[in-house]
């Protein structure tokens, strides 16, 4: 399979807490417009890895990190990366739904109103509406835009986050476990739409759920205690994974 | 073995538990003994033919002038009303944004140590006896602000507002802290990973989040304001004035009360005067009270949705 062009490449990547080296030696390709899942069992650095890409973790006292992560061939680790343009061309959606307490619209609209050029409002209310039908809740919302989020389902709140993202037109889209405080139908919606997103997003997503990691991905990373024991397209993972370490956790026999 | 209570095995439970709810009632049974008081001596304003030759309800809201020693007393509860509106104005106008800016500083941008630090230094100001800020104020600050402002008269309502508004700090700082400290973490995280700065992730997600709560941290602070007495007593210059000059001296109620009780014929209309003011301190700070809860729920159900 063709992997495209590769903007995102990890390449020797260690992080520590304090002492504790969560990540060792990370080194892999993420490539464009694809899915790419990150498996592996609990506390295996899954979603640290995650948040190293666009630099979540520095919020955490004692993390150090070692080694480059490229996008567009520019090391995000540099001293002179400005972090916010980071985060907006690497955006995040997290494992629980967490829109603000603000209407529907605000959310959505939050992200470009924190830039630097904040359009008029038709052109922000385009957005909003783009952004939301992008995400697939459009029709759920339409007449409760100006109604606090926090009143929609566990579901709703999470599709309106992932329309939060979209806003800012990033290049990749971060996801911690999406899908993993929903209920089943929630679910289904959820990874449908990361399916189609893939048109026009880098998607890398953390799962523990392996039917998850078949149904969504093109490609999938195997991380366990800290080090990434195999990449390669999902099909291949699932079906003849080159490690037998692979095959015992998607066969079950631990995680 | 049957599942039936054993004797005593409860009885340490149910004495504990009968302790809290005696003390609990007692604290309840206090302040209503103190309200009934209050009520019992500022009702013959009301009722009793003999006071009411001197002092009616009516005569309290008429005129601007409170002189109730001269020969011809007078009555009016307007001057030490504005007192009391300006002197807590200004306090707020002073302290909301000091407390407010240093909670939201010391819970979003300090550094640990900092932190650790900047919290017991602000509640160490609460334990500042109000008789030492107000010393403070009416001898340094007043001179001092004086000395810059080119003011006329060196103990005024803004001396005044601004040691009180030092008494407030505290109690305002360490509610609203708390309340933003209660915003959860993932609100931060979802803003700084839209590609929001730390100062707009602070200022347009975390504090108004913590709205709800930090609104409510003003309004306790106003209910400790309108009844602080010692700070106003001794630099606010004590005079009753009907002005709306903040540079002017001024009286607040509690002021008056702490003042003048002292030495009040017992059972004169002065006296009860004097309970009356007592009552009006208590509805404004019942309403302030009243108010607080109010704001804070219907903010909470604007911004968290009238779900929960």
């Amino acid at each position: 399979m063709q992997t495209g062009t590769d903007r995102l490449e990890i390449k020797g990547f260690n992080l520590y807490y304090h002492r504790t080296k969560a990540l060792e030696d990370i080194s892999m390709t993420i490539p464009e417009k694809r899915v790419t899942a990150i498996i592996g069992p609990s506390g295996c650095g899954k979603s640290t890895l995650l948040r190293s890409i666009n630099r979540m973790n520095e919020m955490i006292d004692g993390v150090k990190v070692e080694g480059q992560i490229l996008l567009d061939g520019e090391d995000i680790y540099q001293k002179d990366i400005d972090v916010v343009e980071l985060r907006r061309k690497v955006g995040m959606v997290f494992q629980r739904p967490n829109p603000f307490p603000k209407s529907i619209f605000e959310n959505v609209a939050f992200g470009v109103r924190m830039g630097d050029n904040v359009p008029a409002k038709e052109k922000l209310e385009e957005v909003v509406e783009r952004s939301l039908k992008e995400a697939a809740i459009w029709d759920e919302v339409k007449d409760r835009l100006h109604r606090s989020a926090m009143e929609l389902s566990g579901g709703q709140q999470q599709r309106v986050c992932i329309a939060r993202a979209l806003a800012v037109e990033p290049e990749v889209i971060l996801m911690d476990e999406p899908a993993s405080a929903l209920d089943p139908i929630a679910t289904a919606k959820i990874e449908e739409l990361i399916f189609r997103l893939k048109e026009k997003y880098t998607i890398v997503i953390v799962t523990h759920n392996m039917q998850q990691a078949a149904r969504v991905s093109g490609f999938t990373a195997f991380l366990m205690l800290g080090k990434l024991v195999e990449f390669g397209p999902t099909e291949k993972m699932m079906t003849n994974p080159a490690s037998k370490l692979t095959e015992e956790y998607i066969t079950g026999r631990f995680g | 073995m049957s599942l039936k209570k054993r004797r005593f095995k409860y009885l340490g439970e149910s004495l504990i538990e009968g302790n809290i709810k005696i003390t609990a009632t007692f604290a309840i049974v206090v302040v209503f003994l103190i309200f009934i008081f209050i009520m019992r001596e500022s009702l013959p304003i009301f009722f009793n033919g003999e006071v009411r030759q001197e002092i009616t309800f009516g005569k309290l809201f008429k005129g601007t002038a409170w002189q109730p020693v001269s020969d011809n007393p007078r009555f009016s509860l307007w001057p030490i009303i504005l007192g009391s509106l300006k002197v807590t104005l200004i306090a707020l106008f002073f302290a909301v944004p000091v407390a407010i800016g240093a909670a939201l500083y010391s819970s979003e941008f300090a550094g640990r140590r900092l932190k650790e630090f900047i919290k017991p230094a602000v509640e160490l100001l609460a334990g500042i006896p109000s008789v030492v800020l107000g010393f403070f104020a009416l001898m340094v600050m007043a001179s001092f602000l004086k000395n810059i402002f080119g003011w006329e008269i060196r103990l005024n309502a803004v001396n005044a507002g601004i040691a009180l508004g030092f008494a407030v700090i505290p109690s305002i700082y360490s509610l609203a802290e708390d309340a933003i400290n209660a915003v959860p973490r993932s609100f931060r995280e979802a803003a700084l990973g839209l590609g929001a700065s730390p100062w707009q992730t602070a200022v347009k997600v975390v504090l108004p989040a913590a709205l709800p709560g930090v609104s409510a941290a003003v309004l306790f602070g106003m209910g400790r304001a309108v009844g602080e007495t010692m700070v106003v007593l001794m630099a606010a210059g004590n005079a009753p004035l009907f002005s709306f000059n903040p540079l002017n001296s001024t009286r607040t109620m509690t002021a008056t009360i702490a003042a003048e009780l002292g030495e009040v014929v017992f059972g004169s209309g002065h006296y009860h005067a004097l309970f009356f003011i007592g009552l009006v301190l208590f509805l404004v700070t019942f309403v302030i009270n009243m108010t607080s809860w109010a704001l804070f729920d219907g903010l909470m159900s604007k911004l968290y949705g009238s779900k929960k």
